[in-house]
């Protein structure tokens, strides 16, 4: 009778194993395929642009809870929440700037609703705002560059000749008219995406971008001599003078008559910077 | 089609009598949408949000605490008001049960009911065996997850708050994921989302620990084994210890995942059982029955 009963428990014990394995693997293997559109879902298309105050787009979706008070809260209707088919994390808050760009509220009701701060509730100037960057993506379209003065980025800006600048520069096709660059400093730029909506060219030859997309960076060591000596007071490299650089030359094996350095009258440029304006 | 559960109650008592309880937590779900839906369909600013955060009469938030858990596994440390939110929440379904909020405040019950109801009258039965603990280790996964990936990364397929943010925000393709649970507990398995899958509902049911109102089968010496009360309720599981006092129970329904849904009140032609306050004299502690196992001949 024990032995049976014992059977009974073997049995019972094993058919709890197996049924907890069964599950674990079940759902293991779920956690892993969400785990993997998770990690796809944390790429924002370049579009899509969160509200003031998001901060980086890891750090909101484990913040933001998709309550959608940001919506409800802003005056224009400009955000919405991202449906599952959309390429947003679900539930999230976001504008595209082409459809409808950030009005910049002074008192950003938006970032007051939030519960959780994942809108960043320090954030108190609009504009400080940092909710991607200006860029003048295309030089070949934009009305400015070729010659127009449409300029409408420029006076759409909520920070105009702050954060959109119009830079003169010759108008080298006619030779005498001035071209008017509109040029985004990142300094001002909110992101708010006012020229991209307004740029009256079919698709936007301005576009606003994230920031860690749109901006560059300097190596570490680079030092700006201007700055520098602006810093100093004075040059740092004047007393130095001319500092004389060794000549390079290309390593080809010389004729055996030819003279030992380079052949006069013909001063050497790369190739890569031939036909440049130097 | 096939007897529905609940035949004999209407009879003896009346159909209003016997859908009581299914009434009340209609008017109770939708009544709580109708709130939310106020202010984006007449302008009517009562309650804005959804149900992972509200804000009602810009006075009371309410946060879903399972979502602000997963937050805090993903490393994020919530504003006070959404700590607040579901300080609150949570001191009230410790006091009522945490699976009220499955039976009379979630969406997509009504859906899962339906789907329960559509099974019944089709006759469908069997399918696919998955245990009922499978859920608590789905809502383990879905805290791991937060904290592996830093993000709330069971929102992006959550169905409970897909439904309802879409009926409140726009449901966009939210529908698909709805129609898939509603056909996952027609044909594919009986209560199979809100019974076996649901993280929500699982921690949720964590919080059905302690509260006092419960479902008794105070008069179950009047039971007649018409099984009315396992066929209709969800969680079949949590009425065998109370009603056929196994190892000497107490009459009350103690098992945390009881939803207090009420259809047993309902569905029962000799009125069996009633809600009730306290758990019971402790005769001996009652063993939670092993998932899915319920009485022979019911699936």
């Amino acid at each position: 009778m024990a032995a049976e009963s014992e059977v009974k428990a073997d049995v019972a014990r094993r058919r709890f194993l197996v049924d907890a394995a069964r599950t674990a693997c079940g759902v293991a293997l779920l956690g892993l395929g969400l785990g993997l559109y998770a990690r796809q879902a944390r790429a924002l298309p370049p579009a899509a642009i969160r509200p003031p105050g998001a901060g980086a787009e890891k750090d909101f979706l484990g913040a933001c809870i998709r309550c959608g008070l940001c919506v409800r809260d802003c005056p224009y209707k400009i955000l919405e929440l991202a449906k599952p088919e959309e390429p947003v994390a679900t539930g999230t808050p976001f504008f595209v700037a082409r459809r409808l760009a950030c009005e910049m509220c002074e008192d950003i009701p938006c970032v007051k609703a939030c519960p959780t701060g994942a809108l960043d509730q320090k954030l108190t100037d609009i504009n400080n705002a940092r909710m991607g960057l200006a860029v003048l993506v295309d030089h070949e379209t934009c009305l400015n560059y070729l010659g127009l003065r449409c300029d409408v980025c420029y006076r759409v800006c909520p920070l105009i000749d702050k954060a959109i600048t119009l830079e003169p520069q010759v108008n080298e096709r006619t030779g005498r008219h001035t071209l008017f660059i509109p040029t985004v400093h990142s300094d001002k730029c909110t992101g708010c995406g006012k020229c991209e909506r307004g740029c009256p060219l079919e698709v936007a030859a301005i576009k606003v971008f994230p920031v860690q997309m749109a901006k560059g960076e300097l190596g570490r060591h680079y030092r700006l001599g201007w700055v520098e000596k602006e810093k100093a007071g004075k040059s740092l490299i004047e007393e130095q003078g001319i500092i004389e650089l060794p000549k390079r030359m290309p390593e080809a094996p010389l004729p055996p008559d030819a003279p030992s350095s380079a052949p006069l009258g013909k001063p050497f440029v790369p190739h890569a910077l031939q036909g440049d304006r130097l | 089609m096939s007897r529905m559960p609940g035949t004999d109650a209407a009879a003896a008592r009346g159909w209003l009598a016997a859908h009581k309880w299914l009434l009340a937590r209609r008017v109770s779900q939708l009544g709580i949408l109708t709130l939310f839906l106020l202010g984006p369909w007449v302008g009517l600013w009562i309650v804005k949000g959804n149900l992972n955060f509200s804000y009602t009469l810009n006075f009371l938030p309410l946060t879903d605490p399972y979502v602000l858990l997963q937050s805090l596994a993903a490393q994020r440390i919530p504003a006070t008001r959404a700590l607040t939110g579901a300080g609150i929440v949570l001191a009230f379904y410790l006091l009522v049960s945490g699976r009220v909020y499955c039976s009379w405040v979630c969406p997509l019950n009504m859906v899962t009911d339906a789907a329960a109801w559509l099974r019944t009258r089709l006759g469908i039965k069997g399918g696919a065996q998955i245990s009922r603990r499978a859920r608590y280790w789905i809502l383990a996964m879905t805290l791991v997850l937060a904290g592996v990936t830093g993000t709330i990364a069971w929102e992006l397929v959550n169905p409970v708050s897909m439904l309802h943010r879409g009926l409140i925000f726009g449901v966009g393709a939210a529908w698909a994921v709805v129609l898939a649970v509603f056909l996952l507990d027609l044909f594919v398995m009986k209560n199979g989302w809100c019974g076996h899958l649901c993280p929500v509902g699982a921690f949720y049911g964590l919080l059905g620990h302690v509260s006092p109102l419960r479902v008794s089968a105070v008069q179950r010496s009047q039971c007649n084994d018409c099984m009315d009360c396992f066929e209709v309720c969800p969680e079949p599981q949590v009425i065998r210890p109370a009603l056929k006092a196994v190892g000497g129970a107490s009459p009350v329904i103690l098992a945390a995942n009881c939803t207090n849904c009420g259809r047993c009140i309902d569905v029962c032609s000799k009125q069996v059982f009633a809600f009730g306050l306290g758990r019971g004299e402790r005769q001996k502690p009652a063993p939670e029955v092993v998932a899915g196992v319920v009485p022979a001949g019911k699936s």
